[in-house]
């Protein structure tokens, strides 16, 4: 009976083994590779936006507080976007012809908002307050990032929900005193680096996040319903 | 002579025997693959299969129109979510368990009834498996996000609800179409050598070939294959018990009256059993006559199903005994209600089909002469069927429409959609039996001429 393969097919099936093992090994990797890419999150990508607005300038080099502009982030879910009167307030007065800022004028003369482009948008299933976060000791910067470094605002996470997670299982890790939460310079405590808090000084984060998970009354919530109401 | 065999092969008895005479080695590898390679495609396969396509296409109608509209197509409402979907499920899942029981469960205990029955039995667990499979993800409604079922590395960092039996389905599930899968491959594989040896077209050569996985009967190839096949009977043994106990969790561990029961895990793998052995029959008597199989599979082989059938089927009523007394016997009001309920209630009809179908009608297999004859035995499988199947429904919709709360009370009525689902995974299940007994060996090749083997021995002695 004549051959119905050719030798090398016992070389080319046993290596199908191990390829097929690696095939779905690879392939399994490089879906959770593109899920956690900045092409698929948006994370670290600037967005255009009407006007080329810097938080670098403003809230870093300027020093103006967060509150300035985000009004609402103590009282309410929203952290509030500014209406132009609130760029106005300055531009009325400096960079007057500057032609960047031409559509911030126009809209101030038409009455008609500034269309921005959302940056950190979460979905409609997630609720999300903002008020409670500042309240209990979480920074601006640990969700948004550094801000006081950022030309073009850009997401600064992925916004999965292993992102919230992470710091909802173990706030200790990230809670800083109340008075740093719109510090957008602010550091973790170190030995080099000691951080005052509710009158304690502190060298490192793990014996200051327990104290503060404590004084602050910060729980761990984890429940499904705690964000999908 | 040794009586132990000829106990299992029925021979030295005049009587009823496991293999006509007059086979060699060689006339039954001509005879089962020759359906395959020589005869030829046979017009009355070639019908039997362009209905079948016809009703698998009815299938995809239905399931699109459901991906479209969404599982509100159905007559499903709220006390009773689960109809069709959950019904057919359990009804599929249960047909596939004979598949197991044949090709583990027999093989352990050295049956040699198993020999000619037990190919097909298997193919006929993966396509049941298959189809069963379908109906958990369609009733989901959002059927695309099934994956959220498998503990997968993600990032929500979620895990599946493992107190759900939902997820124990899953797991259940796969693990049993997985390894019945394999165990049928396993056993195939001398079988594909054999046609890739006999085949005289290239491209069968080669695809048998490649299945076949360079099969060439060599002395350590056959010690493998029977290490092989012992260590996946052992795996699949406890298969056969826990995945319709996984599946009746489904129900015992909700507290609906009429399942909140301990008596469902057995009950429901001896109507498991029941109803495979049914649909073994079903597909059994009608490939022997229009392939004239009678010689291999033979009227033993039907007899000694018949009565793993009545039974199984006595397990089943037993079953049924121990519901009703148990609910009268343990003084709920709520139990008590749910039984008069199915007996008198709207749906009174089913269940007493039911009663008829599973436990009145079967009782004909006491005669030898019911077992004997494959048409009346035919006839008895199709009615276990239909029995089993309203054994489901009447567990699952007769349950929820009376529920605790008066104020919850509801009917359910089938649409056309749940019809055109259901029928249609029974064109699915037909058209892959259809191509499975024109392109593999229905029959196991090499364990019959084992058979003939032992049988020569023993007529030599």
């Amino acid at each position: 009976m004549p051959q119905i393969f050719h030798h090398s097919t016992n070389f080319i099936s046993r290596m199908s083994i191990y390829g097929a093992v690696l095939i779905i090994g690879g392939l399994t990797y490089a879906l959770y590779a593109i899920a956690m890419s900045p092409w698929y999150t948006d994370q670290n990508i600037a967005r255009e936006q009407p006007v080329p607005f810097s938080h670098r300038h403003h809230a870093g080099e300027l020093g103006i507080d967060c509150r300035y502009c985000h009004t609402s982030v103590e009282k309410s879910s929203f952290a509030g976007l500014p209406p132009t009167q609130t760029c106005m307030t300055c531009h009325s007065q400096i960079w007057t012809n500057a032609e960047m800022l031409e559509p911030v004028r126009a809209s101030y003369r038409n009455d008609v908002s500034l269309a921005w482009t959302r940056v950190n948008a979460l979905p409609d299933f997630v609720y999300f307050d903002h008020s409670i976060h500042v309240n209990k000791g979480i920074g601006c910067t640990t969700c948004h990032g550094p801000i006081a470094e950022m030309p073009l605002t850009y997401r600064a996470g992925t916004l999965y929900m292993s992102w919230c997670l992470n710091c909802h299982r173990q706030p200790e890790q990230f809670v800083r005193p109340k008075s740093e939460v719109f510090n957008p310079y602010y550091e973790p405590p170190s030995s080099t680096h000691p951080v005052v808090a509710e009158g304690r000084e502190y060298t490192d984060q793990a014996a200051m996040g327990r104290q503060l998970v404590k004084e602050y009354k910060i729980y761990s919530l984890q429940n499904c319903s705690t964000c999908h109401r | 002579m040794d009586p132990e065999v000829s106990r299992d092969t029925g021979h030295g008895k005049g009587q009823d025997l496991l293999l006509e005479p007059g086979h060699t080695l060689a006339t039954v590898t001509d005879k089962i693959s020759s359906i395959v390679l020589t005869r030829g495609t046979k017009s009355g396969w070639a019908w039997g299969f362009v209905a079948s396509f016809a009703l698998l296409m009815l299938f995809f109608v239905a399931v699109s129109y459901l991906l479209v509209k969404g599982v509100g197509i159905w007559g499903i409402n709220i006390p009773i979510a689960w109809a069709f979907a959950i019904t057919n499920f359990v009804w599929w899942i249960g047909i596939g368990h004979a598949g197991t029981l044949i090709s583990a469960i027999l093989l352990l205990l050295h049956q040699k009834w198993r020999t000619s029955i037990n190919r097909f039995a298997e193919a006929m667990t993966l396509f049941a498996v298959a189809c069963a499979g379908m109906f958990p993800l369609l009733h989901m409604g959002r059927p695309w996000l099934f994956y959220y079922l498998v503990p997968y590395p993600n990032p929500m960092w979620m895990w599946p609800q493992f107190r759900s039996p939902l997820v124990w389905d899953v797991f259940a599930v796969s693990t049993y179409l997985t390894v019945s899968l394999l165990f049928w491959f396993v056993g195939l594989i001398p079988d594909l050598a054999t046609l890739r040896d006999r085949a005289k077209k290239r491209a069968a050569q080669i695809i048998y070939g490649v299945l076949a996985m360079g099969w060439r009967g060599s002395a350590v190839h056959w010690s493998r294959y029977e290490v092989a096949s012992l260590l996946l009977a052992g795996l699949a043994t406890p298969l056969v018990v826990s995945v319709h106990t996984v599946v009746s969790f489904d129900f015992a561990i909700a507290l609906v009256p009429g399942w909140h029961s301990t008596i469902f895990p057995p009950y429901f793998v001896a109507g498991a059993i029941y109803s495979g052995f049914a649909m073994v029959l079903t597909l059994a008597i009608p490939i022997r006559k229009y392939y004239r199989l009678e010689d291999l599979i033979t009227i033993r082989h039907l007899d000694i199903m018949g009565k793993v059938m009545l039974a199984t089927g006595l397990i089943v009523a037993y079953g049924y005994m121990m519901e009703t007394f148990m609910a009268f016997y343990s003084g709920n009001p709520f139990d008590r209600y749910m039984i008069m309920n199915r007996m008198v209630g709207p749906y009174f009809i089913v269940y007493w089909t039911l009663i008829a179908c599973n436990i009145a009608i079967p009782q004909s297999l006491w005669w030898r002469k019911v077992r004997r004859s494959p048409f009346l035995l035919f006839l008895v499988s199709l009615v276990v069927n239909v029995g089993m199947w309203l054994e489901r429904f009447v567990i699952i919709v007769v349950s929820l429409h009376r529920e605790f709360t008066p104020s919850k009370w509801d009917m359910y009525y089938p649409t056309r959609w749940d019809w055109a689902t259901y029928i249609g995974t029974i064109g699915l299940f037909l058209t892959l039996f259809y191509l499975f007994i024109r392109f593999l060996p229905m029959i196991s090749i090499v364990e019959v001429r084992a058979l003939v083997h032992e049988t020569e021995k023993e007529e030599a002695a």
